[in-house]
């Protein structure tokens, strides 16, 4: 290996001995932790879905540049794809988490053509639009979606054949880990592919992109389109492992939740990103517990904090403490 | 001969404001060829035009006889037209290098495999490295482009144009906002392209014109008001008066 893609490759995770020791720590830490947590498994399972769902936009945000308020619409829709096909007795959870990437992934290919347009102030009132029509849909089409109660009563086939889910919740955090485990991988390829250079081209510079002979719609329709089978599949564990799906799994406030996770994470930095998902899950946690009605309230001092005093996001923290050392 | 580049009646309207006005173009293959022209007189605007990155309000234009004119920007540029940009446009947060791996990969057609690895691309790398040796900028390669000193990122400019292979390079302002000293390196190595590549320029420093061009459009008010070799030019009345005339002025 030359200095030259050493180099090249710090640049692109923001430093390379902090991008990969931060990935050991972050997956060493979700195995031990099933070891040393064994009563919060399904808390331990959320946190494994959150970031599975913010690496899914950090993909869009944090290496292409373009932001989107309604990601949650297609967490959603796996949800309630996994959900209704298990209702309808195909009940195998890979199946169920395939088909989920598939259907995500297609709507968000058929949506690009009105969410790559613009800027990103119009991105942002699309995807937000189009977003709510997603929820407003849902809530009405109670025959298939359950509306406001939502859709609980499933049952799960074990996975593989194997391996039943169980009442403590060990099957569902593995096959939960699993799942982030290849989604992370599959990530990883993605953004150190020659595509992936290409979506930071348009993050960069747009404008000099098509002058490079970039087709810059068709890159966007990719990224959307991976980034919605990604979300997708994240929503199809929650629903899996919680047996339930609900309209809030489409909601804005989910939306908005995991922008300001990519934000905090440091956007592009993939296991800064993972370490914010899992430092807002288990703090809104903490919070939500300790008061049950101010939470929100801890929640956002934290982020305004984290602003001022982590400019570079978690990643870049993770960044900053390489550098010390290596100095 | 086909001209490598040519336009009939290629105008770009503002509403009532006509930055470029009828203008017919004709780049002969290899040529050298300045456009000149007073500020505010339609230059990049008809580079825009030629580019693509601008629609013309009427006219066409051909690349060695293919008629390009509906074709959007990032076609023309893989039939063999690139440009550079009188205001750096560079990919800041990315390495050196990989500005310019970026643009290989693009012309190469590469950029939509997101299963492969951009750093076992041994080849697009080497091809890179070539084009940072030609404009020296080796030493900066793993350098962030935020943190490179101006006039490199100019020479930058140019390498990321020269690795989508073109045919014909339209540089805008190559030089601009480069002191004079610095400003002759960068024309140096713009001299030292292949002469089978065309060459369409923008330049404001007459000296530099008159030595680096073969052939010199006067472009004022959005039309064309003279082009001929750079000796019928320094010799035309109106052009003195127009443009260096004023410009001898400023010098004064």
């Amino acid at each position: 290996m030359t200095g030259a893609s050493a180099a090249a490759r710090s640049r692109l995770f923001g430093g390379r001995v902090g991008i990969e020791g931060a990935t050991l720590v972050l997956f060493a830490g979700a195995i031990a932790s099933y070891f040393l947590f064994p009563n919060h498994l399904a808390l331990l399972t959320q946190f494994l879905v959150l970031m599975m769902f913010a690496l899914s936009y950090d993909l869009l945000q944090g290496h292409g540049g373009i932001v989107s308020l309604g990601h949650a619409a297609f967490f959603g829709l796996g949800a309630y794809a996994a959900a209704i096909l298990a209702r309808t007795g195909y009940n195998d959870p890979l199946l169920g988490l395939a088909f989920a990437a598939v259907l995500s992934a297609v709507v968000a290919l058929v949506l690009t053509p009105i969410i790559v347009r613009g800027n990103d102030f119009t991105r942002l009132l699309v995807t937000l639009g189009v977003a709510s029509l997603v929820y407003e849909a849902a809530n009405r089409m109670r025959g298939l979606t359950g509306g406001a109660d939502g859709l609980p009563d499933f049952e799960i086939a074990p996975v593989l054949g194997l391996y039943k889910f169980d009442f403590e919740g060990r099957i569902a955090f593995i096959y939960a880990f699993m799942v982030f485990a290849m989604v992370y991988v599959f990530l990883w390829r993605v953004v150190t592919s020659p595509f992936g250079l290409a979506l930071r081209g348009i993050r960069e510079n747009t404008r000099r992109m098509p002058a490079i002979g970039s087709p810059v719609r068709r890159h966007l329709a990719v990224a959307y389109t991976l980034s919605g089978g990604i979300a997708g599949m994240a929503g199809a564990v929650l629903a899996q492992t919680s047996r339930f799906a609900s309209l809030d799994m489409l909601g804005f406030e989910r939306s908005a939740e995991i922008m300001m996770v990519a934000t905090l994470g440091g956007s592009g930095h993939m296991a800064g990103v993972s370490f914010a998902a899992l430092a807002f899950g288990w703090l809104k946690d903490v919070l939500s517990t300790a008061s049950p009605k101010y939470w929100q309230l801890g929640l956002g001092i934290v982020l305004m904090l984290s602003v001022f005093v982590a400019r570079g996001g978690i990643g870049g923290l993770l960044d900053h403490l390489r550098f010390r050392r290596s100095a | 001969m086909t001209p490598a580049l040519s336009t009939q009646g290629i105008s770009v309207h503002f509403g009532a404001f006509r930055a470029v006005d009828n203008v017919n173009l004709n780049v002969r293959p290899g040529a050298r060829h300045a456009l000149i022209g007073p500020n505010g007189a339609g230059k990049t605007a008809l580079v825009h035009a030629l580019t693509g990155s601008l629609s013309p309000t009427a006219g066409t234009i051909q690349v060695f006889g293919e008629e390009v004119s509906s074709r959007a920007e990032k076609d023309r540029v893989r039939r063999g037209l690139a440009r550079t940009f009188q205001i750096n446009q560079l990919f800041r947060g990315l390495s050196v290098l990989d500005n310019v791996v970026l643009a290989i990969m693009e012309r190469d057609r590469k950029t939509a495999a997101f299963w492969r690895s951009v750093a076992n691309d041994k080849r697009a790398h080497e091809a890179a490295r070539e084009h940072l040796a030609f404009v020296n900028l080796t030493q900066h390669a793993d350098r962030e482009v935020r943190h490179l000193p101006y006039g490199s990122q100019r020479l930058l400019e140019i390498a990321i144009a020269l690795a989508t292979r073109p045919r014909i390079l339209v540089l805008d302002e190559p030089a601009a906002g480069v002191p004079s000293g610095e400003s002759h390196a960068i024309f140096e190595r713009i001299h030292a392209l292949p002469q089978d590549l065309t060459l369409l320029f923008i330049e404001h420093d007459m000296g530099l014109v008159f030595r680096f061009s073969d052939r010199i459009s006067v472009l004022v008010a959005g039309q064309i008001l003279i082009e001929g070799a750079p000796s019928e030019i320094s010799s035309d009345e109106r052009v003195k008066e127009i443009y260096l005339g004023r410009r001898a002025g400023h010098a004064a």
